[in-house]
């Protein structure tokens, strides 16, 4: 809930600066906002190619002053994993190593890497900021993208499998920390945050991010469709830590009083989903079903 | 006080790691470097040498440690082979770009397809344009000389080094090698200092985007555009042979090895029949050199230490009275001819060295090279009459070409 009490609780200092290159109504950018309020000082980010990288601007300025290391695409998770060996080896351990990357340097072309990272128990945060796309490249199809969404690559048949559950995947590396989370819900995403920096381990945060352009809604609704992607259960709010799953914020309560809305609330707000056949969004709402049991099932053990 | 033991290239190529005193080791296995990121495993496990070892899974991986290890100021190393390099190759290019001292061996092996696990310089030629520099030894005592240099060289230069050596043909040959002294090696190579360091306490976004032209920043100052930086980095490479000479020569002056700058010479001073070559194949030639000579055939050998920076100067200088040249090459530019030979040639131009160049391909794939062969190779060039520079093309030693 956000509750007064609960704002005030947010660090006030601001770690991106006004002005940046970022699309207007960009998700990333009250994500990162959020995050880099969290995890303060004393903190190391790195990131690939993509629409953070633009959010970063050009060389030789940027907005924003936590320091920051750009990687190769595919290199993300391998470059944290640097970070933290070469910080371990010069006895500067107490700094907080974060790599974030979107959907299509995560699910991927940085899954290795990320596996990698995770089995070896690395001590980083890893943050995924899922908008669905080859976003930053002008919305090609990856693997995040959910089934019947047109993208530049699946221009006339839109795409035709369903969304990769990247989230199980990074579950099965049995982790320190995994939690989901959306910018719609910024104390929800500030609270994981202050979490995940206290845990030692691999922590992976995975953002649901809504792309004004991406996604073909008008820019002032960002907070509004990202809050519809969690009332339909498309997004889902929990936290996993030692094994034990916990739905929150938003979710929680869904879970508790059963008011999950059907995802045609969600999908008719979004040009992108414009071609989507009928048989495309049942079975996109049969995905939605299934998953959200299984979770329920979790949260119930 | 020497203390000579009797060990492998790898062994070599491990000890000259660790008495670098690398603060960061990321390695994957392939065969031939695999001996080689066993025992840095076995230094940092028993604790002789304190270091972070990152198991990665895969060589892209490792040189990306190494890059963002070596950004917050660790000095890092790296080792891999053929298939492996050719993995790494786009980070290759991110830690020259970055102005990183980076330094890995490269256990030279042929590159598939087909596979291959044996001995050619395919891998490493086919990154000669990633700006890193690339060293090429001939014996095992070079190798461990010669990583404990690549590291001086590097954080001078500030971009990164391959050592290079020939896989089985050095890396698992034994051969007895002087290891030098700890202290003395403290002495020669002082403490990484970075050119940046990427720290909370003066935060900075590294590597980021650069549009074609130059930018101001908030104080108004012009700051580099990407070509500015690309100058920069063929500008040090240019600078380097100062440096590369000047590591040789300190380091003959501590431990009385001088393994040659750019170059090294045998009996080519009255040479007119001059064989070159890089790694252990221009060592191999000594030895028909000498043959030669005992049938009265003026031969020497100009070995190629470092391939990049290309030795301009120098092998004019060194090739300026020979008449007959053979270049053998481990590996060659599909469609043309060897690199080395292009290269060589390329130099020459204009310098007043008229010399007959044959280049032969040998060795791909680990087929022997033997010293008789390269004597027949050198005594056929000399006697050819049929020079039609149209139609020159590289011979392919000791091969059925049909």
């Amino acid at each position: 809930m956000n509750t007064p009490e609960n704002l005030f609780k947010i660090n006030a200092k601001e770690y991106i600066l006004p002005g940046n290159r970022a699309c207007q109504g960009c998700g990333l950018t009250l994500a990162y906002r959020y995050a880099l309020k969290a995890l303060r000082e004393n903190t190391i980010v790195t990131l690939p190619a993509s629409c953070l990288c633009v959010l970063h601007g050009l060389y030789p300025l940027t907005p924003v002053t936590v320091p920051a290391l750009n990687c190769t695409f595919a290199s993300t998770a391998a470059s944290a994993s640097g970070l933290v060996a070469g910080l371990n080896a010069l006895n500067r351990s107490d700094i907080t190593v974060v790599a974030i990357a979107g959907d299509g340097g995560t699910f991927d072309m940085g899954i290795q890497a990320l596996s990698g990272a995770a089995e070896r128990g690395t001590d980083f945060i890893y943050v995924c900021y899922d908008n669905e796309g080859y976003m930053n490249t002008g919305t090609q199809r990856s693997s995040a993208t959910p089934i019947g969404a047109l993208t530049t690559t699946t221009p006339v048949m839109t795409k035709q499998q369903q969304k990769k559950d990247l989230i199980k995947i990074m579950e099965a590396h049995d982790i320190a920390y995994l939690a989901t989370t959306s910018p719609s819900y910024p104390i929800d995403l500030y609270d994981k945050f202050v979490k995940a920096k206290k845990i030692k381990g691999t922590r992976y945060i995975h953002i649901h991010t809504p792309c004004p352009p991406g996604w073909v809604y008008s820019p002032r609704d960002t907070v509004k469709i990202g809050r519809l992607a969690v009332e339909t259960g498309l997004a889902v709010l929990f936290e996993v830590e030692n094994g034990r799953f916990r739905f929150t914020g938003r979710s929680k309560t869904i879970a508790e009083k059963g008011n999950r809305l059907p995802v045609i609330n969600y999908v008719e707000k979004q040009g992108r989903f414009k071609k989507m056949s009928i048989e495309q969004l049942k079975q996109m709402q049969s995905w939605v079903d299934t998953k959200w049991s299984e979770y329920m099932q979790r949260a119930e053990r | 006080m020497s203390n000579v033991s009797i060990i492998t290239g790898n062994h070599a190529a491990a000890l000259g790691a660790k008495l670098s005193g690398v603060q960061v080791v990321a390695a994957y296995p392939i065969t031939p470097q695999s001996q080689l990121a066993e025992m840095l495993s076995q230094f940092v496990e028993s604790g002789e040498l304190k270091a972070e070892y990152v198991r990665v899974e895969g060589e892209h991986s490792a040189m990306t440690v190494c890059i963002s290890a070596s950004t917050v100021g660790a000095r890092v190393f790296t080792a891999t082979s053929a298939n492996g390099l050719l993995y790494m190759h786009e980070q290759l290019h991110w830690a020259a770009g970055s102005r990183l001292p980076v330094v890995m061996c490269c256990v030279n092996r042929g590159v598939g397809a087909p596979w291959s696990i044996f001995n050619d310089q395919q891998d490493s030629f086919s990154q000669r344009d990633t700006g890193w520099m690339q060293i090429y030894c001939r014996n095992n005592q070079e190798i461990v000389d010669t990583v404990i240099q690549a590291y001086r060289i590097a954080e001078e230069v500030y971009a990164p080094v391959m050592v290079c050596y020939d896989g089985f043909v050095l890396s698992h040959t034994m051969m007895p090698v002087d290891v030098p002294d700890a202290e003395d090696v403290k002495k020669y190579l002082p403490p990484y200092r970075p050119h940046t360091i990427l720290s909370p306490d003066n935060p900075k976004t590294i590597n980021s985007v650069l549009f074609p032209h130059r930018r101001e920043n908030t104080e108004g100052v012009l700051c580099d555009g990407f070509m500015e930086m690309r100058y920069k980095l063929q500008a040090a490479l240019e600078r380097a042979p100062e440096t590369i000479k000047r590591a040789n020569s300190e380091f003959a002056a501590i431990f009385g090895r001088d393994h040659g700058g750019m170059l090294w010479e045998y009996k080519a001073d009255d040479a007119e029949f001059v064989i070159t070559g890089l790694g252990s194949v221009a060592s191999e030639a000594t030895v028909a050199a000498d043959t030669l000579r005992d049938e009265g055939i003026k031969a020497g050998v100009i070995g190629i230490r470092v391939y990049r920076p290309f030795p301009r100067e120098e092998t004019i200088k060194a090739f300026s009275k020979a008449k007959h040249i053979t270049v053998l090459e481990k590996s060659l530019s599909y469609g043309y001819e060897g690199g080395l030979c292009s290269d060589l040639k390329a130099a020459f131009y204009g310098a007043g060295i008229n010399a007959t160049i044959d280049n032969y391909i040998v060795g791909l794939g680990g087929r022997d090279v033997k010293a008789r062969e390269i004597v027949d190779a050198v005594k056929s060039s000399t006697s050819a009459t049929d020079r039609d520079v149209l139609k020159i093309k590289p011979k392919w030693l000791n091969c059925f070409t049909g």
